[in-house]
């Protein structure tokens, strides 16, 4: 292919002022928080989401160096307490929940089904307005009122409507996150259904959109009982209500059910994304149809359908009747079949391709490797025995990392890595962004596994203090930490810099078929200048 | 799709009639959810407090909620009525017919007002010594009882902001009788509302 040593444009006829140069009514930053165009937006959540994955990731590694060793180490049990569920808030409602939708189903998703912008651009930037409130809330409880929250992400009651700490706060902010992920899964249910180019029927849409269509119903479903949920703590806290407060005749558990109805199903709009992106990535870098695509669409399906029916897992040792647990965790083991499905098709995809190893695939196996940990150990706490051995032990921090770190985290830095030369018309430098994912990866894999081996010895999670025989795991753990975090900051340091000062990117870097890849780098507000007309699947490879 | 002219300050919005209906209809699925998560609670409480609720329940004036049923229920058949007015080119009874829903809705919330201090008055609420010593069932009663009706008077403010701004866009003609979607989805959201309530009535009101 010649077009790689070209310049940028050129594959192009001519080039035309991208959406990052484009004319605009508003000036300076106005054209930037007042834009309607999707990849305005995507560019405006992509800063303050990785704002927040800095402070969040940087509160981890405090919390690390806090469980270093047995005793105090830099902070008090109460910081302590605060930094945990800042971080739980953080990751979870401003990181890894909106992450791929918001940033690459924004930039992405309407120029790969071949539309100029969402079905509703305002209410597009609403979501993101909603976005920053809640992340302002959340931000400002920790330094007004009572104390920073604590008592962790979840807001366990009774503990949350007791606690003299600024809990209400926090999670009336949770609450304009959930409403900002809802609006946007419903602008992209919308823009899925009505605004597919010409040709593009429902069997030739790229993966990455399947996958953010089956997220936008989980979105729309299941986030309203969160909200609702965290709206009736709020409450309970104001006005004296006890809805939750057994002094009151309150169910906590009855908070533990709707809490998890949401959370649970939340767990798929963090993962379903993130499996899209590496449906994108795999072909492309094996220059190989994806194999199964028919069976990887129907398992995202599956996956958001089943998942509304696992929420009692997390509550084995709440208090539930046996019935309950083995109904729950059997359908709870269902979940693996659709999630084996996927990684089967993908392996099978790299199989006999000409593979180009380049940073987005390094993030792509590396999914593949976290993500086959995370989903194991989740077997083995869906099972009763082992749960309640295993329940509020370090292993579940391990797992649900591997999960959403590992698995959401690494498909989001892929994503960022493969979209990175069409968002900005620039490329990184490779030697470094290996030598990033590398430190990345083995920082990742020494910072939690040891989790597992200290869970399973009988390390309570989100204690402050431990006993001595957990002081060797710990000390590994943080020190893992560290790798992860000098493998983040080189990433940032790479993409940074490139952004001004890296090689000009080609149209099609990858040699990818999707749409996207058929548009100038960066694409122009308007995407097409004709609306292109399907006429095959997607990857179709040479 | 979009057309060219399209002003970059504005997005590239289009027309998609059924597109905004669709989104109306994802929206209304959101806030039926919402209220759904309320119901649940309702259920597990009155399960746990059959005997508390049935006495509680006594204390709420079946004759207002039945008035403000009716209001309801007629406010949704005039609401309908307008977007049907506006079909037919008749854009004066279309406003009338909103003016009146609008009407009706204020009525609904005055009534509420009523009912609310009557409660307050007999030391019905959160806090209250006198709900206090009624006995956990009793409270939690009245806990949902303002919660939920509480949300859902929100929900009345919320749709008559919604039938206002449509209101003024019919007046200055920017929706006529061939683009009429957005008074059509003001009307989606008026029967949501009128829907939350005649589940609420029965579940408050009338079992005992
Ligand atoms: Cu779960």
């Amino acid at each position: 292919m010649s077009e790689t040593v070209l310049k940028a444009g050129s594959a192009e006829p001519q080039y035309q002022p991208s959406y990052l140069e484009m004319e605009t009514k508003h000036k300076g930053i106005l054209s930037w928080i007042l834009a309607t165009d999707h990849k305005r937006i995507a560019q405006l959540y992509f800063f303050s989401m990785m704002t927040m994955f800095l402070i969040g990731a940087l509160i981890g590694v405090l919390i690390r160096i806090e469980l270093m060793a047995p005793g105090r180490t830099i902070m008090d049990a109460q910081t302590y307490n605060g930094f945990f569920t800042l971080h739980g808030i953080i990751m979870i409602f401003m990181f890894v929940i909106p992450g791929l939708p918001a940033v690459f189903g924004n930039f992405v998703m309407p120029i790969m089904i071949g539309a100029k912008d969402v079905a509703f651009p305002r209410v597009n930037l609403l979501s993101w307005y909603l976005y920053v409130i809640g992340g302002i809330i959340v931000l400002t409880s920790q330094f007004v009122g009572s104390g920073p929250p604590d008592g962790g992400w979840t807001f366990y009651a009774p503990y949350s409507v007791k606690s003299a700490a600024n809990i209400g706060m926090a999670a009336m902010g949770a609450f304009f996150l959930g409403f900002s992920s809802i609006l946007t899964g419903l602008n992209f249910l919308v823009t899925i259904h009505r605004m597919r180019a010409p040709g593009m029927s429902w069997d030739r849409i790229p993966l990455f959109v399947w996958s953010l269509y089956a997220t936008g119903w989980i979105q729309i479903l299941a986030t309203p009982v969160i909200g609702i949920t965290l709206v009736l703590i709020v409450f309970e806290r104001v006005f004296q209500l006890g809805f939750f407060d057994p002094a009151f005749g309150g169910d906590p558990i009855l908070y533990q059910h709707l809490f998890w109805i949401y959370s649970h199903p939340a767990v798929y709009v963090m993962i379903l994304p993130a499996m899209g992106a590496i449906s994108e990535i795999i072909p492309t870098f094996a220059q190989r149809t994806i194999f199964g695509y028919k069976a990887i669409v129907a398992s995202s399906l599956l996956i958001a359908f089943v998942g509304y029916f696992v929420w009692g897992h997390h509550m084995y040792t709440s208090g539930m009747s046996d019935t309950a647990k083995w109904v729950f965790s059997f359908i709870t083991f269902l979940v693996a079949i659709p999630s084996a499905i996927k990684v089967f098709n993908w392996v099978a995809t790299l199989y006999k391709g000409s593979i180009n190893i380049q940073p987005p695939l390094l993030y792509a196996v590396a999914f593949m490797f976290t993500f086959m940990i995370g989903g194991f150990t989740g077997l083995i706490i869906g099972a009763v025995a082992q749960d309640i051995h295993l329940h509020d032990t370090t292993f579940i921090v391990g797992h649900f990392h591997y999960i959403v770190f590992g698995g959401t985290g690494f498909a989001f830095f892929g994503a960022l890595h493969y979209w990175y030369p069409k968002m900005y018309g620039r490329m990184y430098n490779i030697k470094l962004a290996n030598i990033a994912w590398g430190l990345f990866f083995f920082g990742f894999n020494v910072l939690y596994f040891p989790m597992f081996v200290a869970g399973y010895m009988g390390m309570p999670r989100r204690y402050f203090d431990y006993l001595p025989e957990f002081y060797i795991p710990n000390l590994i753990s943080t020190m893992g930490s560290w790798f992860l975090y000098a493998g983040i900051i080189l990433m940032i340091y790479n993409l940074v810099k490139s952004r001004k000062t890296g090689a000009i990117a080609p149209a099609n870097p990858w040699h990818g078929v999707t749409l996207e890849w058929s548009i100038q780098s960066p694409p122009t507000y308007e995407n097409f200048d004709e609306i292109p007309v399907v006429k095959d699947g997607p990857y179709k490879f040479k | 799709m979009s057309d060219h002219s399209a002003t970059q300050s504005h997005g590239l919005v289009h027309r998609d009639d059924e597109g905004s209906k669709l989104g109306m209809w994802l929206f209304i699925f959101t806030e039926i959810l919402l209220f759904g998560a309320l119901f649940i609670v309702y259920s597990v409480y009155r399960f746990k407090n059959q005997d508390a609720f049935h006495a509680a329940a006594l204390n709420l004036d079946t004759v207002i909620g039945t008035v403000n049923t009716v209001i309801l229920i007629v406010s949704s058949a005039t609401i309908a009525m307008s977007i049907s007015a506006l079909q037919q080119k008749n854009k004066k009874l279309a406003i009338t017919l909103m003016v009146i829903t609008l009407v009706l809705a204020f009525s609904f919330l005055v009534n509420k007002y009523f009912e609310w201090g009557a409660k307050f008055h007999h030391g019905l609420y959160p806090g209250a010594e006198h709900l206090m010593s009624l006995g956990h069932g009793q409270n939690q009663f009245f806990f949902l009882y303002f919660f939920m009706t509480g949300l859902h008077a929100f929900h009345v403010i919320v749709g008559m902001g919604f039938i206002i701004f449509v209101m003024r866009q019919v007046m200055r003609d920017e929706l006529t009788y061939n683009n009429y979607t957005r008074l059509e989805n003001a009307g989606l959201y008026w029967h949501l509302v009128d829907l939350i309530w005649i589940y609420l009535f029965p579940l408050f009101y009338l079992i005992h």
